[in-house]
């Protein structure tokens, strides 16, 4: 039986001969996110923002959104949100909670769903999700703090396992990453909720786990070809990895896009946001991580320092290679 | 790397036969599960997103508590001051103030000044083991005593509240006899509930965001209507509002200060119908001492006119026709029957010893929980079997081994999960998805760099071997990011994002295990037994 391969043997695409275009495009990305943020913002939902969302279910297709918006704000909450989830049969509303007292804020809760007990009658109320102002905050504290904690010490840990370089260059393409899907956020203006900070903290954990692949390589590859240039050095590692990086995006790919496809759309902003975090993840492993080795001058001696050790490393390889063959 | 001696193989495959042993019963429906012997009813739990439920976070108003510890204190330091031996004994005292947090009087005998502070130390101790007391007692101007809660005093204070809060609201809401709540403290001043399966979280917020601080207090007779609502009431009396919907048109009472009966003297309560009316009312019994109170304060006001205040609101305010004697009450109000129901509960339970405030509410009803379960095991299978079938096509032999191992890991995964209690929730069938990928990427960096040492010339049995001791690494170090990752989730996270990081963190070490070494025990099997001089992967 002839297996199925998905990359070539032997491949030897000059991944680095691109990295200055690469870089650009890249910043440029970055830039082009952030400023999506800032003009755009972020449809955050109440987990971040207060107020009270209820997911309504309809049991045929549901009247269009604009009816819906116009019934809803005569309930008299002020403006209300709609948020179309995967399903064309469900939709989230949400309002703003009154300032002040509870009391206040719980009738807020019963007014809507009566309210929207009257709008659409046929319809059915799943979930009810009510966050006050200051939990929300806290909630916007600790997601933020989590995911800056998440990237920091993950690139610590690769600091204390490689080399400095290696580490800045893994936080930058976290950076990369996180930036891209904030982006993304801003551009669809799907909702930004906690389970999204969750996906964002996978992604991180991905991105990372295929940055880490290749860096293994490279840092076997200097050790191994201690007379080649960087650029070449790096080419190969990622040539030899690549096979690797195709086959485990490729199942992610699969599993996240099944997921998507029949999963539950309660959590369609979730595997959406994986989704996409799979495509730059691997992206940024080759084109953001590694060239960023070049510019912060990694070489042999960043492992083994050729004054004092070189020679032992030297012969370390060399056995390694005798045993090999015996 | 490719050696395995016997008891390595014993081991690994008893720890499989136990992972797929304690996977089982999380699939057994509630009756065959009740069925098996205690040792295998483990079984893991479905997050509130699954089951459907209610989940409600609790704040405690602390300034509510403050004024509420500042006003017991003011009674036990009038009751200090009024002697155990007579009127002899007493210690007058003047201009009691609480303004500012704290107990300000005028000793009116200055000979009497030390022995009022003595009886003071006596009211107030040690907060627990810090070696503060609770309160300072000070004296100031050589008249007057100030008395000020100490900070540790006061965190205890909370402490103490919180806990007995959160045993109260235990009562109420297992009082509504739903399945399996948890009622836990969180942080300083919060209590979070969660109850599994309910539909209409609105009674449960009735029942535990109410205080239920109950009092019977005389109206004052003397009270001039156009001057109290002036904001003018006689000394000693104070205006008490109605609470919504109840007082037929009057807003308020002038209500005496001095509680005359309160719900620390009840022994029951429950929902009942007025003989009359028919109207639903809560029927109270006093014990023997709120029960003699009430008998002779009644019997000295015929005609006159008391109130029922419940959290700080009268409720209603009957006249005294006839002395009542028997230790029991009706308390009336606009009731349905399931508020007054719920009122009866709260009052059994006892009063909250602070306010308490539903910061965060997430319900969802069990359909939504049954169709997102339906979806998402529908969606894993068709993942997990799509990804089979790759991997076969992909490294053939080694695909196999990989996919054997990756079913290993979905049972040890349910296994650990039910083994440690832990909860399933929506975002965790995503991580469960997730882990079936990270599963396989570590086969996949064995299976690529076998293919590479292969490639290399080298013989099968070395490229296995150094397939696995070299890719090792990498998935190692690998894995440990998504560790700090997932360990960060379960720290910050809440509920849902909590159970993703559980269910990405078990995942991440039972992969390496069953990836790496069960793949590699059937590799090393397999050299032994045929001793292959090519391999197609």
């Amino acid at each position: 039986m002839r297996l199925l391969k998905l990359v070539p043997d032997d491949t030897n695409i000059q991944f680095l001969k691109w990295r200055k275009l690469a870089m650009v495009i890249s910043i440029l990305m970055i830039v082009a996110s952030i400023a999506l943020v800032a003009a755009r913002g972020l449809n955050l939902g109440v987990d971040f923002v207060g107020g009270q969302s209820v997911r309504v279910e309809f049991p045929q297709a549901m009247p269009p959104i604009d009816e819906i918006r116009s019934k809803v704000a005569t309930i008299g909450l002020g403006e209300a949100t709609i948020q179309q989830f995967g399903s064309d049969k469900a939709v989230s509303i949400r309002t703003a909670l009154p300032e002040g007292d509870k009391a206040a804020a719980d009738r807020a809760g019963a007014q809507l769903l009566a309210g929207i007990k009257t709008a659409f009658p046929t319809a059915t109320t799943g979930s009810v999700e009510t966050v006050s102002g200051k939990v929300s905050e806290e909630l916007l504290q600790t997601g933020a703090l989590s995911l800056l904690l998440a990237m920091v010490a993950i690139s610590i840990y690769i600091w204390i396992r490689f080399e400095w370089q290696f580490g800045a260059g893994a936080l930058f393409a976290l950076f990369h990453d996180v930036a891209l899907t904030f982006g993304f956020f801003a551009l669809t203006q799907m909702q930004f909720d906690l389970n999204i900070v969750a996906a964002l903290l996978t992604i991180i954990g991905y991105s990372l786990n295929d940055t880490i692949v290749v860096f293994d390589r490279i840092r076997e590859n200097l050790k191994k070809y201690r007379k080649m240039e960087i650029i070449p050095l790096l080419d190969l590692s990622l040539n030899e990895t690549l096979a690797r990086t195709v086959m485990t995006s490729f199942t992610m790919l699969i599993a996240l896009g099944v997921l998507l496809w029949v999963g539950p759309d309660v959590i369609f902003g979730f595997t959406a946001a994986m989704l996409l975090g799979i495509f730059i993840g691997t992206y940024s492993s080759i084109y953001m991580s590694a060239p960023i080795l070049v510019w912060l001058k990694v070489g042999p001696d960043s492992f083994v320092p050729r004054t004092t050790a070189g020679m032992a490393g030297g012969e370390r390889v060399e056995r390694k290679d005798d045993g090999a063959v015996v | 790397m490719l050696d395995f001696p016997r008891w390595k193989t014993i081991s690994i495959s008893i720890i499989l036969l136990l992972g797929v042993l304690f996977s089982i019963p999380s699939f057994l429906p509630e009756k065959t599960f009740n069925s098996l012997p205690s040792f295998m009813q483990a079984k893991v739990n479905l997050g509130l997103d699954l089951a459907g439920g209610s989940h409600l976070l609790l704040e405690a108003d602390i300034d509510d508590l403050r004024t509420t510890q500042l006003t017991s204190m003011e009674k036990t330091v009038r009751a200090a001051m009024n002697g155990e031996r007579g009127p002899d004994d007493d210690i007058a005292i003047g201009e009691l103030s609480t303004d500012g947090g704290r107990i300000s009087f005028l000793v009116r005998n200055q000979a009497q000044l030390d022995d009022a502070r003595d009886r003071l130390f006596s009211q107030t101790q040690g907060a627990a083991l810090t070696g503060q007391r609770d309160w300072n007692i000070d004296i100031v101007d050589t008249t007057r005593i100030v008395m000020t809660p100490t900070s540790a005093g006061q965190t205890q204070a909370v402490a103490d509240a919180m806990d007995s809060a959160r045993d109260i609201i235990d009562k109420r809401v297992n009082a509504l006899g739903t399945r399996e709540p948890t009622i836990i403290r969180q942080g300083n001043d919060r209590v979070v509930v969660q109850v599994p399966g309910l539909q209409d979280p609105a009674a449960l917020k009735e029942l535990i965001g109410k205080t239920a601080r109950l009092e019977f207090r005389m109206v004052d007779p003397n009270a001039d209507p156009a001057e109290a609502a002036a904001g003018r009431v006689p000394v000693g009396s104070e205006i008490v509002p109605y609470a919504e919907g109840e007082g037929s048109g009057a807003t308020f009472e002038v209500l005496r200060r001095q509680v005359m009966i309160s719900g620390e003297q009840l022994i029951n309560a429950r929902q009942s119908y007025d003989p009359q009316s028919n109207e639903p009312v809560v029927s109270i019994s006093f014990d023997s001492g709120g029960s003699s109170t009430f008998a002779k304060v009644t019997a000295q006001n015929v005609g006159k006119r008391f109130a029922m205040v419940l959290d700080g609101k009268v409720l209603s305010a009957p006249s005294i026709n006839e002395p009542i004697l028997g230790g029991s009450a009706q308390i009336s109000g606009s009731f349905t029957v399931a508020s007054a129901n719920a009122l009866a509960i709260s009052l059994r339970s006892g009063a909250l010893p602070v306010k308490m405030a539903v910061v965060e509410e997430r319900t969802v009803t069990p359909e939504l929980g049954a169709d997102s379960i339906r979806k998402g095991a529908i969606a894993g299978i068709i993942a997990t079997v799509a990804v089979l079938v790759f991997m076969i096509i992909v490294y053939g032999r080694f695909g196999i081994y990989a996919n054997i191992a990756l079913m290993f890991n979905i049972a040890l995964i349910i296994a650990i999960m039910a083994a440690f209690n832990a909860t399933l929730t929506l975002p965790g069938i995503a991580g469960f998805v997730l882990t079936i990928g990270a599963a396989v990427d570590a086969n996949v960096l064995i299976n690529e760099r076998i293919r590479e040492e292969l490639k290399r010339g080298r013989r099968v049995f070395q490229a296995i071997d150094v397939g696995y001791s070299e890719a090792s690494r990498a998935i190692f170090d690998a894995n440990i990011t998504n560790v700090i990752a997932a360990g960060l989730m379960f720290w910050f996270g809440s509920g849902p994002i909590k159970g993703f990081a559980v269910v990405l963190t078990i995942g991440i070490i039972t992969s390496v295990f069953t990836a790496v070494t069960v793949t590699r025990m059937f590799a090393a099997g397999w050299l032994r037994n045929s001793r292959p001089t090519s391999l197609n992967i």
